[in-house]
């Protein structure tokens, strides 16, 4: 079966920094799949390339579609939602808006869709109207997932989830993204640098070096492996 | 004390011109950050185009309309094709821009319609009548030009507060990139807020040159200082602000011109620098205005 | 800074100063294309100024108009009620302007961009009325002209012909001369000013407030003297066009002065110091030229604001940079590295 999500030999730029060099991945249908690597690997940049935040060449494609040059807001159309690094919300908005933005491109239906994400975020109701600004870390991280999830995505990207945040908090994060994903059957690619977090939550992994994808393999079997451990993930 | 409550009206009068020049003010200011220095060059432009449109023998009321659409229509124009390329530059560059459109659109005026004095409507003057209140002679014309005003703020207040389209517009403003990321078009949203903002600026001009003749090249000048110290009182983002704060400054230098005849400090051709000063005062000591939230600046 | 940086900006300076010579020693004209001249010299003192603020530290000023009242204002008081020589009051009327420039540069440290350009913008706005406020009548005449001296024809006392090292000049021609020889000092010093450490000073302050604080560098000083400085710049060239013409009274320092030394400023390109020669020509000159389009009026303001326009989105540093970037391949070889 082809995959939802396919990068190709992507290679991006800041002006005539060139960040990525030739980046190949991609992510199943109702997969979650991680991207590992230190500060600088390129990381952030290969979901902000998807995105259409930054300018690419190569080929990115989704669900058929080709989306290499696709401006945010196309991508987002067509079911990718991206919770960016530092969350992304807006602070002087208040939560309820936050979530009515999420649900933007939905026609109709929001009280629905609030419903449903509701559940997983059953504190959202009580803060309603509260400037999402004055939100805990975490409780902004989770807002930003909920928004994300509003628009009823197909694939989510998440930029380092774990940021910043407590152990505690990060665990929940992605426990609802597990949920998410075996529920609903959505698909996640998960930027993290907490590796052995990440791994434990996804099925394959990709670790980026210096822009490049130095290593690819299933979760479990990275996890496992000593010396890969060791000379790339840091434990 | 009928003295004072006459001064107060038309002080009413006059601030709910500068109210509306001044919404357009907060709207662009609302939906892009950008503070436009054209904003009233851009009003005397369209009523110009108003004027010629009935002099030219469409209705009054026709030509309102078209030039309301017209004034949209070059907003957003003017946003795409003129602010588009520097968005998300430096500040100093957007506003050395508008500045270019202020110098610009004073200049084809003059060139075009010249500095022939004119009045608007052309050949048929508003009613002038006024209704007696207790001693206080209130105009008609004024009276209308306070609710249309008064019926505009509550417009936008609806439109950005409970429509998707409003949220979309000050999302926009405040955090572009997620925007984006959640699909909003903000490149549109922007020009949405020019073209809003071009619109009511258009009716501020119809109302100044009808309210206070003649229809002049010149006259949408002064009217702009008062509107940047109603809207910088009021609070730049805040519409609601932008009335108040314009009521007030109109009211104010009515009252303060009157009064000053026991004070004697020569006040009533200063109202220019008065204006300076609201606008100084509030920007050293409360930048936020009245209605404004306050935004830390960290250095 | 590099010896190659410094050479090169020490001949580009060297290049200016040829240049105001050459207006010096240009054949004569008559008795208006002498103050048309000197015009021309008052923008490029105020436009140096403008760039210093505006260009170098980042601070907008729309304002800059009022100070060159202030310093005219001051020289055409000290002319005309007091009797002070005109030349005396030249360097006056910059301390006095500096001094304003001082007190408006203090509470401008408050206000960030947008919000400097609007407060200056009124003061450009409000000084015409300020300047006919009849409170300060006694001092600022009101709305009427100060005549430097005593009559408003160009002859009589003061305008007779004056003697430069021998030679005796019309009264025109001299202020010509003394506004272009007020010029190359102020060029000069600008320059010094720029390369030395107040000029990398006020680049770090444009570039990054944060990381100039970080580096130690005392922004609020800085940026107060920057104000100041190009404030006594703008009030020395008040004080030229006073003299000059001969006048002063609140219609000759209206709004638009001040806009348009802005489009002068922009046009010289911002941050650059030999723009501002072609700056001033442009806004000297352009009312001149736009006559033959049209002799309607408004065609001049819409030219400026149209090369306002353009220069912003096509050629953003301005004329200085677009021909630093023509003549690069010419400069980079003329220069080795030592």
């Amino acid at each position: 079966m082809a995959p939802l999500l396919e990068l190709a030999d992507v290679k991006a730029r800041y002006g005539q920094v060139e960040a990525l060099h030739g980046i190949s991945l991609s992510v199943g249908e109702g997969e979650v799949v991680a991207v590992l690597g230190g500060n600088g690997a390129g990381k952030t940049t290969t979901l902000r390339a998807i995105s259409g935040l930054v300018s690419t060449s190569g080929d990115v494609s989704f669900a058929g579609t080709r989306i290499s040059r696709a401006s945010p807001e196309k991508v987002a159309r067509i079911g990718i939602a991206h919770v960016p690094e530092g969350r992304g919300i807006f602070s002087e908005l208040t939560v309820h808006e936050n979530l009515r933005l999420g649900a933007y491109l939905r026609r109709g239906g929001f009280a629905g869709d609030y419903e449903r994400v509701r559940g997983y975020f059953p504190w959202l109701e009580d803060r309603r109207d509260q400037q999402a600004g004055t939100l805990s870390g975490g409780e902004q991280q989770m807002l930003a997932l909920a928004r994300a999830l509003m628009a009823r995505p197909r694939m989510l990207l998440l930029d380092e989830p774990s940021l910043g945040l407590a152990p505690l908090v990060v665990r929940e994060i992605f426990r609802i993204v597990g949920e998410l994903n075996e529920k609903d059957g959505l698909a996640v690619l998960v930027v993290e640098q907490n590796a052995s977090l990440a791994l434990r939550s996804s099925s394959r992994a990709y670790v980026l070096e210096v822009g490049r994808v130095a290593l690819e393999g299933p979760s479990a079997e990275l996890a496992e492996n000593e010396s890969v451990r060791k000379a790339y993930l840091g434990y | 004390m009928v003295e004072f409550a006459q001064q107060v009206v038309s002080g009413l009068a006059s601030g709910s011109i500068y109210a509306s020049l001044a919404l357009a003010i907060v709207i662009i200011y609302r939906s892009t950050g950008v503070v436009n220095f054209a904003q009233g060059e851009l009003a005397t432009f369209t009523t110009f185009i108003a004027w010629t449109l009935i002099d030219h023998g469409l209705g009054y009321w026709l030509a309102f309309a078209l030039t309301l659409v017209i004034a949209f229509v070059g907003g957003v124009a003017l946003e795409r094709i003129v602010v588009r390329p520097v968005e998300g530059g430096p500040v100093l560059t957007v506003v050395i821009l508008t500045i270019g459109l202020f110098i610009l659109l004073g200049g084809l005026s003059n060139w075009i319609w010249t500095a022939e004095v004119r009045s608007f409507p052309p050949n048929r003057p508003f009613p002038t009548s006024a209704w007696d209140i207790g001693g206080v002679a209130v105009s008609k014309q004024d009276a209308g030009i306070l609710l249309v005003t008064l019926g505009l703020v509550v417009g936008l207040y609806l439109l950005f507060q409970h429509t998707k389209l409003g949220l979309a517009i000050r999302a926009a403003a405040l955090n572009p990139t997620a925007s984006r990321l959640v699909g909003v078009r903000v490149g549109w949203m922007l020009a949405l807020g020019w073209g809003l903002a071009a619109a009511i600026g258009a009716v501020a001009g119809m109302f100044t040159a009808a309210a206070a003749p003649p229809l002049e090249p010149n006259m949408m000048r002064p009217v702009l200082i008062y509107a940047f110290a109603a809207a910088v009182l009021g609070g730049l983002a805040s519409p609601v602000g932008a009335i108040v704060g314009g009521l007030t400054i109109g009211v104010m230098l009515n009252l303060i011109a009157t009064y000053d005849t026991h004070v004697h400090l020569e006040l009533d051709r200063m109202r220019l620098p008065i204006a300076l000063a609201v606008i100084l005062t509030v920007l050293l000591v409360r930048p936020a205005g009245l209605f404004g939230r306050a935004v830390v600046r960290r250095v | 800074m590099s010896r190659l940086t410094l050479a090169r900006g020490g001949a580009t300076v060297l290049a200016l100063s040829v240049a105001i010579v050459a207006i010096f020693l240009a054949p004569r004209w008559d008795q208006v294309g002498d103050i048309k001249g000197a015009q021309m010299g008052v923008y490029f003192i105020a436009i140096l100024g403008l760039n210093i603020v505006t260009g170098y530290t980042g601070q907008i000023s729309l304002g800059h108009g009022a100070f060159m009242a202030i310093g005219g204002y001051t020289t055409a008081i000290l002319v005309a009620e007091h009797g002070v020589r005109d030349l005396w009051t030249i360097p006056i009327a910059g301390l006095v302007a500096g001094a304003a420039g001082f007190l408006v540069g203090i509470p401008a440290l408050r206000l960030s961009g947008l919000y400097l350009a609007l407060a200056t913008f009124g003061l450009a706005v409000a000084m015409p009325d300020l300047l006919s406020w009849d409170k300060l009548e006694s001092v600022t005449k009101g709305g009427q002209a100060i005549q430097l001296f005593g009559s408003s024809d160009l002859t009589g006392k003061g305008f007779e012909d004056v003697s430069i090292l021998g030679q005796t000049v019309t009264f025109t021609r001299a202020v010509y001369y003394l506004t272009w020889a007020v010029a190359l000092v102020l060029l000069v010093v600008a320059w010094l000013l720029l390369r030395g450490p107040p000029g990398r000073a006020f680049r770090a302050v444009r570039d990054s407030e944060v990381a100039a604080a970080s580096s130690g560098v005392n922004i609020a000083a800085y940026k107060t003297f920057a104000f100041a400085i190009s404030a006594a710049y703008a009030g020395i060239a008040g004080s030229l066009l006073v003299i000059a013409v001969a006048f002063a009274d609140p219609q000759s320092f209206p709004a638009k002065l001040s806009l348009t030394l802005l489009v002068g400023a922009v046009i010289a390109g911002l941050g650059s110091l030999w723009g501002a020669l072609a700056g001033a020509a442009f806004i000297q000159f352009l009312p001149d030229a736009a006559v033959h389009i049209s002799k309607a009026q408004g065609v001049p303001d819409a030219v400026y604001g149209a090369a306002l326009i353009l220069i912003v989105l096509l050629l953003p540093t301005g004329v200085a940079g677009g021909l630093r970037r023509a003549l690069a391949p010419l400069t980079s070889r003329l220069y080795t590295r030592s």
